[in-house]
């Protein structure tokens, strides 16, 4: 299960690299996305997969009894899926807005904050 | 596994960034209030900093636990003196920037943001977790991504793509690796990480580590990964890239030094070439990109960069010196380069450009600002007596140790030490030149480029008094500050080298973490 999974989390990050090497934001954003999630399932396998009970305390006790699931690789995931949504949807309104105001969805056509024409070094002094 | 409460005086330890995140909250309810609750909350923030550091020197490291589930278990807040200094000089700068930004109209938002950015900053130089580290990296990022885009001019629009993009990527990177780090060793709390990382495979923590140098090398702008500052940087108005030129980079460049020289030193010598290579090309092309470039505030950019490269040098030659002086660098960084922002800011309103070749004679129009720009550009290349001579002296020092001159070591001469040495004041040199051209160009020469009348230019403005009194004074009064700590350096050399032994030699931080005994 762990070979499946690992090999999956390669497979995810391969195709988010693929989509981040692009010129246009819609698929650099893709990019984004898949690569959140393949993270997300690295930190799940990297915890360990297991067959054990969830991590529930029988009451009147202080610690669980016997061997129990890891719950921490979820707590963790979820942080960063709330965390990576926000991001996306930033930077998903910010293509769009980018888009208006420059009427450019390739990157290489954005070229306000580097102009293309950069002057020559300065020769005094 | 958890005892007790937490004691009431331990509570200073996280209030900096409960303060920023509530002031932040009530910014954004009060709008019409929210320059007063700013300037009240970060002042609050400097007091609770100040508070850190002068406990953190008399009694060495603190934390904190929330809930108190005893560390592993709970999120801790550690403080050592690194990180109580670096929020303290985070503050500081902030509040400069506040006072400064009140001489122009805000834009709606902009103190909810400086809040939450510099809950983010405090946050991230606190946390004692290294999750909790990537949690405070993206309250961080996200403010910031607000701050570029306030306004919504396309130019910052295009700048907050570059940034945005490149940023999220570096985060993400951070979380794998944390992923995995968290995988081989079973913890992510960073004084636990430091007892139990050298029982894990070591080639696997190396490939960790290297990912974390990628990832923390992006945020910081070290050299191969530093397109996106000198992309970005410029196009928001001066006071938010004063803020973020002072703040974001310094974050990734502590967040580097903790995690390789803190909590995986083997993993740190195995990537001792790469971070030596990374440091030499950081500290060479950044002026050198400085040199080149035209447009003022993208030229203080790539001096940035080659601030970064100092403090890199400091990673690659982890001795007591060496740390330290990255230590001290970062806390230089911070005020003079967001003074230098500040002041590219005065220009840029004087002179109603953004380009140096249309700049020119602004020395007879306006002396003073002349006078602050030439000190921080003897501030930023390090001549003394001036506060950025000094973590290079105690850089230089700790090569130069390491190198071990007289081959009185098994190993001889270190010339990977020695090459850093060279290539420190190589960095010293083409900063000046790329420093004083600028000054020349500015304000020494008498008009713009190809003029040649002995008239100054009829272009030059004046500031309203409103941005004499705010925006002039604040610079004033942080020029001030960096000249004054350059001249009595005694304190902070003391406090740099008790912050790197807790670096180096991390058992009492591990003691106030409560994992003195290894750890239940």
């Amino acid at each position: 299960m762990n070979f499946v999974l690992a090999g999956l989390v390669g497979v995810f990050i391969a195709v988010a690299i693929y989509f981040l090497l692009s010129r246009s934001l819609i698929r650099m954003l893709l990019g984004m996305v898949v690569l959140g999630n393949g993270i997300n399932l690295l930190i799940f396998t990297a915890g360990r997969i297991s067959n054990d009970p969830p991590p529930i305390v029988p009451g009147g006790l202080e610690q669980p009894v016997g061997a129990i699931a890891n719950p921490l690789p979820q707590a963790l995931i979820l942080t960063a899926i709330v965390i990576g949504f926000a991001m996306f949807s930033f930077l998903l309104v910010l293509a769009f807005r980018a888009y208006q105001a420059m009427d450019a969805d390739n990157t290489d056509s954005m070229r306000l904050a580097e102009p293309e024409d950069a002057p020559r070094p300065p020769l005094s002094y | 596994m958890f005892a007790g409460t937490t004691a009431l005086a331990d509570w200073v330890i996280v209030l900096p960034v409960v303060l920023g995140l509530l002031g932040a909250a009530l910014a954004l309810m009060l709008r019409r209030a929210g320059a007063g609750i700013a300037l009240v909350g970060v002042v609050a923030i400097i007091v609770c900093d100040v508070l850190l550091v002068q406990r953190v020197l008399d009694g060495g490291p603190l934390s904190m636990t929330m809930g108190r589930w005893l560390p592993p278990f709970g999120i801790s807040f550690a403080v050592d003196m690194f990180g109580a200094g670096f929020a303290l000089a985070a503050a500081l700068v902030t509040l400069v920037v506040l006072v400064y930004s009140l001489g122009e109209r805000a834009e709606d938002g902009f103190y909810p943001l400086v809040l939450l950015l510099l809950a983010g900053v405090s946050g991230a130089f606190l946390t004692g977790d290294l999750f909790n580290l990537y949690v405070w990296f993206e309250v961080m990022l996200i403010a910031s991504f607000g701050l570029i885009v306030l306004g919504g001019r396309p130019l910052q629009l295009d700048g907050a793509v570059k940034y945005g993009f490149i940023n999220f990527l570096a985060t993400s990177f951070f979380l794998a690796a944390l992923g995995l780090l968290y995988g081989l060793v079973g913890t992510l709390n960073m004084a636990d990480i430091i007892g139990r990382a050298p029982s894990a495979n070591p080639a696997a923590i190396a490939g960790v580590a290297a990912l974390m140098v990628l990832a923390f090398g992006i945020k910081a702008a070290v050299f191969p990964l530093n397109a996106w500052l000198p992309a970005s940087y410029h196009t928001p108005p001066a006071a938010v890239s004063a803020l973020m030129a002072g703040l974001l980079t310094k974050v990734g460049a502590y967040a580097m030094l903790r995690v390789l020289v803190m909590l995986l030193p083997a993993a740190r010598e195995q990537l001792d070439w790469v971070l030596a290579a990374l440091a030499i090309a950081t500290l060479v092309i950044g002026p050198l990109g400085a040199i080149a470039e035209t447009n003022l505030r993208r030229a203080i950019g790539f001096l940035v960069i080659g601030g970064i490269g100092a403090i890199m040098a400091g990673i690659a030659m982890p001795s007591l010196h060496g740390v330290g002086g990255a230590g001290l660098y970062i806390v230089h960084a911070m005020l003079t380069l967001t003074a230098l922002y500040l002041v590219a800011g005065l220009v840029e309103k004087l002179t109603g450009q953004i380009d140096t070749r249309k700049m020119g004679g602004l020395y007879a129009a306006h002396a003073p600002v002349s006078i602050l720009f030439f000190i921080l550009v003897l501030a930023v290349a390090g001549v003394p007596p001036f506060l950025g001579f000094w973590p290079k002296l105690l850089l230089l020092e700790g090569g130069l140790g390491d190198a071990d001159l007289r081959g009185a070591g098994e190993a001889g001469v270190d010339w990977l030490s020695l090459t850093i040495v060279f290539a420190l004041l190589v960095n010293a040199v083409l900063t000046l030149i790329a420093g004083t051209r600028l000054w020349a160009h500015i304000f020494w020469r008498e008009g713009q480029e190809g003029q040649h009348s002995e008239y100054r230019s009829e272009l030059l403005n004046v500031l309203p008094v409103r941005e004499r009194w705010f925006g002039f004074g604040a610079v004033v009064v942080l020029v001030a500050v960096i000249v004054l700590a350059g001249l009595w350096p005694d304190w902070l050399f003391q406090a740099a080298l008790s912050g790197a032994g807790d670096i180096v030699e991390p058992a009492g931080y591990i003691a106030a973490v409560g994992l003195a005994g290894g750890g239940p």
